[in-house]
């Protein structure tokens, strides 16, 4: 059935998802950040047992209610109205960021303004235009076990993907994975590798559209999002 | 103790100019009866210390709106348009704390302690200018207390002696700002008589609140 869908012309944002959902491990404790990585749990097998965390003291976060059953007392960190999961507690703001800050977050996924080619991350403030904040985005990055940026790889047909960010970063560690529709990518020690590319995309159309030096390692494979749900 | 007062009694309370700890995220598990009472007074020069500047309709909203804020200390005003432009236009000054070193900051307040040491910041324009520590080879920066003069706090329930309970996402920054600040005021959703609440289910003791906003008659 799934080698029916043509994930060439799919939306942007759910190549993205889909391509992030596949990096959830089961029985984990995970942290999406608003925009695109909400999506991320759209493409989850229910069984795998994942936790969602959100930072106003949520773990174990479901889908929206019911049309109508929906309650104030219980939102997202964006404000949404969730439902709890099978197992779901609740707790206090200094207890969430202890488990983002003290090592217990095994994933989060965040959006970003601009990544860099070492793995660096802008994601809260445009100095002069717009400056949102930093929310609880400088202690995900700062503690989770596992950061990956989910992102649109260009805005306004400039690239996110930079040499060196110009934008305030929001932690001086390095990412471990980003994501767009074009391409996966992963820094390291040596530079950042591209893993994969976009359903339908060349890597000379993601060298193209990328404002960093990628590396690029023999045979770069195509995202397989036939595996995704 | 003169433990039930009036939302007018607040206003009173509240002088222009005092550094006030309101609870809630995005609005939600914020007292929003004494935040309207406190706008439609007209207050002037408060310090706010807020996770975030919420929309303009809920949390701290109607009080920025209504012109009642000279300082806003909290971790994110991207979704108010009122915040955006009082800053821009120099009438708000705005300080930005990453979310878990503001609720660990106030937490110290609370608590006694001298301040708090955390690598979230580092290498970034959050740490200019603050000094950092080094502890068995790993740096973290130095953020200071935060304590205020009146914590606003909004809670499920609330006994005749003052102990509070709270529900699910509503709970967030309210356990905490109850210990850090000098008068501790409460609006519940329902008051119940003493013993109603269980020991173990109470999370903010009734002796660190020194008001609770009476019921109507």
């Amino acid at each position: 059935m799934k080698d029916l869908i043509d994930f060439t012309t799919m939306d942007p944002k759910e190549i993205i998802a889909r391509r992030v959902a596949m990096e959830i491990q089961p029985k984990s404790l995970v942290n999406l950040g608003i925009g695109i990585p909400t999506l991320v749990s759209d493409h989850l097998d229910e069984g795998m047992g994942v936790f969602f965390q959100a930072e106003n003291g949520a773990v174990g976060m479901g889908h929206r209610p019911p049309e109508g059953m929906t309650d104030r007392h219980l939102t997202d960190a964006g404000g949404s109205f969730v439902s709890a999961v099978p197992g779901a507690s609740t707790i206090d703001s200094a207890f969430s960021f202890g488990l983002i800050r003290g090592g217990h977050l095994d994933l989060t996924v965040l959006g970003g303004l601009q990544v860099d080619a070492q793995g660096h991350l802008a994601n809260w403030m445009i100095p002069g235009q717009f400056v949102p904040g930093m929310g609880g985005a400088m202690d995900l990055v700062t503690g989770a076990k596992k950061v990956i940026v989910a992102m649109i790889h260009s805005a306004k047909g400039k690239s996110k993907i930079v040499q060196t960010c110009d934008l305030p970063l929001t932690s001086q560690r390095r990412v471990n994975l980003i994501v767009t529709e074009m391409a996966v990518m992963e820094p390291r020690d040596d530079g950042l590798y591209l893993l994969e590319t976009g359903p339908g995309i060349s890597v000379d159309e993601v060298v193209a559209a990328t404002d960093a030096t990628l590396v690029i390692d023999g045979d770069i494979p195509e995202m397989d999002l036939s595996r995704s749900v | 103790m003169h433990l039930a007062i009036s939302l007018d009694e607040v206003v009173e309370m509240i002088p222009d100019g005092a550094r006030v700890m309101l609870s809630g995220f995005m609005g939600v598990g914020t007292p929003d009866g004494i935040v309207r009472a406190l706008a439609a007074s007209g207050k002037k020069d408060l310090t706010m210390i807020v996770n975030d500047a919420a929309r303009p309709h809920c949390g701290v909203g109607p009080l920025v709106k209504a012109g009642c804020v000279k300082k806003f200390i909290g971790s994110h005003i991207g979704v108010n348009p009122d915040v955006q432009e009082q800053m821009r236009a120099g009438v708000l000054e705005v300080e930005l704390v990453p979310q878990g070193t503001l609720v660990e900051r106030i937490r110290a307040g609370g608590m006694g302690l001298g301040g708090v040491l955390t690598p979230t910041g580092l290498g970034t324009l959050i740490a200019e200018g603050k000094p950092t520590v080094e502890v068995e080879g790993k740096t973290y920066l130095l953020e200071t207390p935060l304590r205020a003069d009146f914590a606003l706090i909004a809670a499920r329930s609330c006994d005749y002696v003052g102990n509070l309970t709270y529900m699910l996402t509503a709970t967030n920054f309210n356990p905490i700002m109850a210990l850090a600040a000098d008068v501790v005021i409460a609006e519940p959703e329902e008051i119940v008589p003493v013993g109603v609440i269980p020991p173990d289910s109470v999370k903010t003791p009734g002796v660190l609140v020194d008001h609770v906003i009476k019921r109507a008659a």
